[in-house]
């Protein structure tokens, strides 16, 4: 007996027991039939099909008009069979895409990895979350002795485009030998190399800096990032971080300014992504203020649980579904 | 999450307001409809924002890109009827020292 006859009098026999005694248990018999099916990827005019033989042989003495009505149930169904083969062919590319995206993701992981630094005289907490499965923030610390070089970016767009953009950048800023450079120059560069390689309405923000960990100076430049937070312990007050820049790979011949500005004990700064700064709750884009909130909330606590901590209220008050990904970034001069 | 675009031609330029969201849903079909004006040579385009109520990056790409094309042929791009959260945004990101931006 080949499959199709299994299959016909195993569907015979569920529905007799069935109509003989209409219990639960009969029904339960037909419901793990159904799950059998699927995963032989029998269709649903092929149902019919077995149903109407089963009734041909259980009952043959119907009226024709039964067994009539079956050819045209069959016809009719004919249509939700191909939708149902389309529907799990999309099923089967969906997994594969996914599965694709997963491994893609855990090797960004591993190429974008980045340490944060230990140093005695400053507390550095750091987090990044994406929206989707893959980051198109970015940030790197990289220690050269005294000097600690700290770059946060943002590449327009999301998901895979972005974060491939994203490797480049730090190919780029690899090849620098960068805590010898001076910020303003390492923007230069890389907005050349960036408008090199990337389509006409790609950009990337950047806010690039480097702490003296000797001087305790933090000298800094902006390719059109979103402005961080000082935080200025001797005043107990929060101001922006400004800095004016082109954002990246618009034009190749930007300039950049530099700034650099004296970090004294208890001071704090705070370099994020437009993904904090934009979060959104049912009354609208959320004040820059309620950030700095935040930060005086946890501002007791070690860098690295204040970024958790502030990523959490965040994310409860858009009902946890933040829309971009966010990135923050605090740097405490130690006491 | 719907765009609506509109565009007129006047003797000096073409004229497009823009209503909705510009996000990265909607920010092809932007880029889809204002590409095609900046084909022609000394192209000037002027686009209304004053009924857009979200742009993202993805949205700024789009007028980044049209802004180049339209400069390689020599066209002119002005943006007008921001509100101050748009005018923030292209003031941070550089852009509005490129694109013109006009204050009322």
């Amino acid at each position: 007996m080949d499959f199709k006859d299994m299959f016909q009098s195993k569907y015979r026999s569920i529905l007799y027991s069935y109509l003989k005694e209409s219990t639960e248990a009969a029904l339960y018999q037909g419901q793990k039939f159904s799950r059998k099916a699927m995963e032989h990827q029998i269709s649903p005019e092929e149902i019919i099909n077995v149903h109407c033989t089963a009734l041909k042989e259980l009952f043959p003495d119907l009226p024709q008009e039964v067994f009539a009505s079956c050819d045209f149930l069959l016809e009719v169904m004919m249509d939700y069979g191909l939708a149902y083969q389309e529907h799990q062919s999309l099923r089967d590319q969906q997994l594969e895409i996914r599965s694709e995206i997963e491994i893609a993701a855990s090797v960004q992981d591993n190429l974008l990895e980045t340490k944060i630094p230990q140093i005695d005289v400053l507390d550095i907490g750091a987090i990044s979350i994406p929206a989707k499965q893959m980051n198109g923030d970015y940030y790197r610390f990289v220690q050269d002795k005294q000097l600690i070089s700290i770059a946060v970016a943002d590449v327009i767009g999301k998901g895979i485009p972005a974060a491939l953009c994203m490797s480049m950048i730090k190919y780029a800023m690899d090849s620098l030998l960068e805590s010898r450079v001076h910020p303003q120059h390492v923007l230069e560069n890389l907005n050349r190399v960036v408008e090199n390689n990337v389509d006409s309405s790609m950009f990337i923000t950047m806010l690039y800096g480097i702490y003296d960990s000797y001087e305790h100076t933090f000298t800094y430049a902006s390719a059109g990032h979103e402005p961080g937070f000082y935080y200025q312990s001797s005043k107990d007050t929060f101001s922006d971080i400004l800095a004016k820049g082109l954002v990246l790979g618009v034009d190749p011949n930007a300039s950049y300014h530099q700034y650099e500005k004296k970090v004294e004990p208890g001071d704090m700064i705070v370099l994020l992504s437009d993904g904090v700064t934009e979060s959104r709750t049912e009354e609208g884009f959320i004040e820059r203020s309620v950030i700095t909130d935040f930060i005086r909330k946890y501002q007791h606590l070690p860098a690295q649980e204040m970024v958790e901590n502030i990523y959490r209220d965040l994310e409860r008050i858009q009902n946890f579904e933040i829309r971009d990904d966010f990135t923050l970034i605090i740097l405490k001069r130690k006491v | 999450m719907n765009l609506l675009i509109d565009k007129y031609h006047n003797n000096v330029d073409t004229v497009v307001k823009i209503a909705g969201e510009i996000d990265a849903f909607t920010a092809p079909q932007l880029r889809d409809e204002l590409l095609p004006l900046a084909e022609g040579k000394n192209q000037s385009i002027v686009i209304s924002l004053k009924d857009v109520s979200y742009l993202d990056s993805t949205g700024l790409g789009v007028f980044v890109g049209l802004f180049k094309q339209l400069k390689k042929n020599e066209g002119e791009l002005k943006l007008v009827d921001l509100s101050d959260r748009l005018k923030r945004l292209f003031e941070i990101t550089g852009l509005s020292n490129i694109i013109t931006i006009a204050t009322n």
